[in-house]
């Protein structure tokens, strides 16, 4: 019969017309602005409504989420930030897009260069945001961040100084717990052997 | 599992005739026959009509700067599976004629078009040699190892200024508006008039039949901005009353030279830029390079890595193929709805992309002799979960939906036709190819990874047309659904990386043709290095780019709607097409 197949179709856009109401109903004021009501969005069961309603509502970040690098940096105890990053370069060679200008340090006795960056810049207008870097830093010194809010009304603050990269040890264990705790394994790991 | 990849499996039959005309490639590395300009057409001829290499997959070029030639390098297939055939034509680089084997093989069009463009060879022959990619007042060909671009720095990655003395600046003040171009001598924007476009027109205009009514014929321009060209894509129709009696698409409006800023990056530096190629399918894309980089550097990936390889590969065809289906709905005028409800599975198949690679598209997840991370069991039930319970069921739905819908099989069946052998000799792959009757799947053709083991089957239909095309994309999807199936049961534990990540591969001198089958078709990368850390040559051998060879063919005789429908079914990514 002619159009019989057309009405399958509309049965199965009304089948969900229904549900959005129906699913919405079932989890009351909890299916919006609320941590539960975000997470049964992402659920392989979830029917109905599916959007994400930003900025209200934010996607949930799984930890290996990757925007724009960081740098760590540690307080020493006379409180003065203490940057992991020895300038060796290699995030600079690795980078696809060559965003980051790393300035090396030298020693003002000696002349000559110093393990620690002078300047650290990176233009997040061309990152292109792939992970190299803080995948292959040998120190831990740089790593992906979570925070994709970055819109400015002028260009020339997306050229990010050491000063904007840098964020606390602290900051990057509440955002990668589990790599946190497995690089700094490895961190004891290795420097068992030299004082045993 | 690596000597199957790189010895091309030809029959003696093929060696014997080819040992008498052509003269065996001998350079370390390097495998294939070099065939004289002048007999190339002969050749070419007698391997496609008597030996049975009827498809050609890859046309691409190499300078070998400084050396004084530039080779023309071909990669002929069986369209019944097998090995590659590797024929290249050396010619002088300041005067680089071939023949073109557009007559031969109409798959060649575009690529030789494109060679053209990028590299300068002129193609005698060949019924339409204009830029393809570039506009017609480009100054230089690009691809020429001497060709500089405005602000060029250095040839290859990683800059000197970057480090350890690296002052930053910002882009803009070393690269200012209206000072970044180049012309060509004697050039003045404002005095130029596009030849181009008469040229264009002239290519479209179908000569009248002189017998018949006196009509005029009118062209009608599509895009580049329209909704129904899923990009900045263009096409010149000429039509008669309402039907199309010749047809033109215009590419190249989201041109960036990958493969040149391939050719400046280090090996593993390209790996991010091949996300960016067909940004819907990014998996795979680096499923590609990665073998076609092992190839040469002769590694193999350990066991689980293979199977994570093949289960991200998988659940980007399902997404691709999902979305595809939607947009061709959207195309036909069925507004949102169905493309909406297709991804809404997408989503759900990129938030284990999110999870396992750090993004949703742009995922840079492969790397060579592995992957980046391994897949943590939460994700793992995730995938359980989407493979054995919603992604079933959605897609059923979907075939609910639409397959039966009264309206879509008027729009689509019938439309767009392209049979087996013009399917072929256009060099088209993917569903397409397979809608047209011919069961070719590199993953059974030319298995890499592990599909070898996998179950699965190569969906074929029968009638060549958009309605086919959309039920083959549907069967594939569940096909996947089956390839996950027995990943997910056999995935072993153990490494996901040979050997110790290291970001200065050292990949030895030689080339290497690697091809998946994407979701669009065949995938191919073309790598060349003389053992540098940068490659000599980076070709990508782009699935949507070369499909697009058989539009004129599907459109011709048509209607403009049907034109909407059949781009809608070729399922063109335009950042694939136009590199």
């Amino acid at each position: 019969m002619i159009g019989f197949g057309i009405l399958k179709g509309l049965a199965v856009t009304l089948k969900r017309f229904f549900q959005t109401y129906l699913v919405t109903n079932k989890l009351g004021k909890k299916h919006f602005n609320s941590p539960e009501g975000i997470q049964s969005r992402y659920d392989a069961k979830t029917e109905g409504i599916f959007t994400i309603q930003y900025p209200e509502e934010k996607q949930v970040l799984p930890e290996e989420f990757r925007f724009i690098p960081f740098l760590i940096y540690t307080l020493n105890p006379a409180g003065e930030k203490e940057f992991r990053c020895t300038a060796c370069g290699i995030c600079a060679k690795v980078c696809p897009p060559q965003c980051i200008w790393i300035m090396r340090k030298t020693d003002p006795e000696t002349g000559k260069p110093s393990p620690h960056p002078a300047m650290f810049t990176i233009d997040i207008d061309i990152c292109m945001n792939c992970g190299l870097c803080a995948e292959y830093c040998p120190f831990d010194a740089i790593k992906m961040d979570h925070d994709y809010e970055l819109s400015t009304l002028n260009r020339e603050k997306n050229l990010y100084s050491m000063e904007q990269l840098g964020k606390s040890i602290d900051y990057y264990a509440k955002i990668r717990p589990d790599n946190y705790r497995r690089e700094e394994e490895a961190r004891a790991a290795k420097k068992q052997p030299v004082t045993n | 599992m690596t000597d199957q990849f790189t010895t091309p499996i030809s029959t003696d039959v093929t060696m014997d005739y080819l040992s008498m005309v052509a003269a065996k490639e001998t350079r370390q590395g390097f495998s294939g026959w070099v065939i004289p300009a002048e007999k190339s057409l002969e050749v070419f001829d007698t391997l496609n009509k008597k030996q049975g290499y009827d498809f050609l997959s890859s046309v691409t070029g190499v300078d070998n700067f400084p050396d004084p030639t530039i080779e023309v390098v071909y990669h002929l297939f069986k369209s019944t599976g097998g090995g590659p055939l590797v024929l290249r034509v050396v010619v002088d680089r300041d005067d680089p004629v071939v023949p073109s084997l557009v007559q031969l093989y109409k798959g060649a069009e575009f690529q030789e078009r494109e060679i053209w463009d990028l590299f300068g060879v002129h193609f005698s022959g060949h019924p339409d040699l204009r830029r393809i990619l570039l506009w017609e007042g480009f100054d230089g060909h690009p691809l020429r190892k001497d060709w500089k671009e405005p602000f060029y720095e250095e040839d290859v990655k990683p800059y000197k200024s970057r480090w350890p003395e690296g002052k930053a600046d910002l882009i803009e003040k070393k690269n200012p508006f209206e000072d970044n171009v180049q012309f060509p001598q004697g050039f003045t924007p404002t005095n130029w008039t596009a030849t181009g476009e008469s040229a264009l027109i002239d290519e479209v205009f179908v000569p009248d039949d002189k017998e018949a009514l006196d009509t005029d014929q009118l062209i009608i321009n599509l895009g580049p901005q329209h909704p129904s060209t899923h990009g900045v894509f263009r096409m010149l129709a000429a039509t008669e009353g309402e039907k199309i009696v010749g047809l033109k698409p215009v590419v190249g409006y989201l041109h960036r030279n990958h493969e040149k800023i391939g050719e400046r990056n280090t090996f593993l530096q390209n790996m991010p830029y091949t996300d960016r190629l067909d940004y819907i399918s990014s998996m795979s894309n680096n499923f590609g390079y990665a073998i076609t980089v092992e190839k040469l550097m002769g590694i193999v990936p350990p066991e689980r890595a293979e199977y994570l390889r093949v289960m991200m590969a998988e659940l980007t065809r399902i997404s691709s193929h999902i979305m595809a289906t939607g947009f061709l709905l959207n195309d036909l005028g069925a507004y949102f709805t169905p493309s909406l409800y297709s991804l809404e599975e997408r989503e759900l198949i990129l938030d284990i992309f999110e999870e396992v690679s750090g993004s949703r598209m742009m995922c840079n997840y492969f790397r060579f002799g592995g992957v980046v991370r391994d897949v943590t069991p939460e994700v793992m039930k995730k995938v359980h979960d989407l493979v054995t319970d919603r992604l079933p069921r959605k897609i059923d739905e979907i075939d609910r939906y639409l397959t039966g819908n009264e309206i879509v099989k008027v729009r689509t069946q019938g439309v767009g036709v392209l049979t087996d052998e013009q399917a072929i000799n256009d060099s088209i792959t993917g569903p397409i190819l397979r809608a047209s009757g011919v069961p070719y799947d590199i993953r059974r053709a030319d298995p890499y990874s592990i599909y070898e083991r996998l179950n699965f089957d190569v969906i074929t239909k029968t009638h060549g047309d958009v309605y086919d095309r959309y039920l083959v994309r549907l069967e594939e999807m569940r096909q996947s659904l089956r390839i996950l199936d027995q990943v997910l049961d056999h995935i072993p534990e153990g490494p996901i990386m040979t050997g110790k990540p290291v970001y200065q591969v050292r990949v030895p001198a030689g080339e290497a043709y690697g091809r998946v089958e994407g979701p669009k078709g065949e995938l191919g990368f073309y790598v060349v290095s003389d053992g540098k850390p940068n490659p000599k040559r980076y070709h990508v051998r782009a699935p949507s780019f070369i499909n697009l060879t058989g539009l004129e063919r599907m459109c011709v005789g048509g209607k403009i709607a049907d034109t909407v429908a059949i781009v809608g079914s070729i399922d063109m990514v335009l950042g694939e097409v136009d590199r």
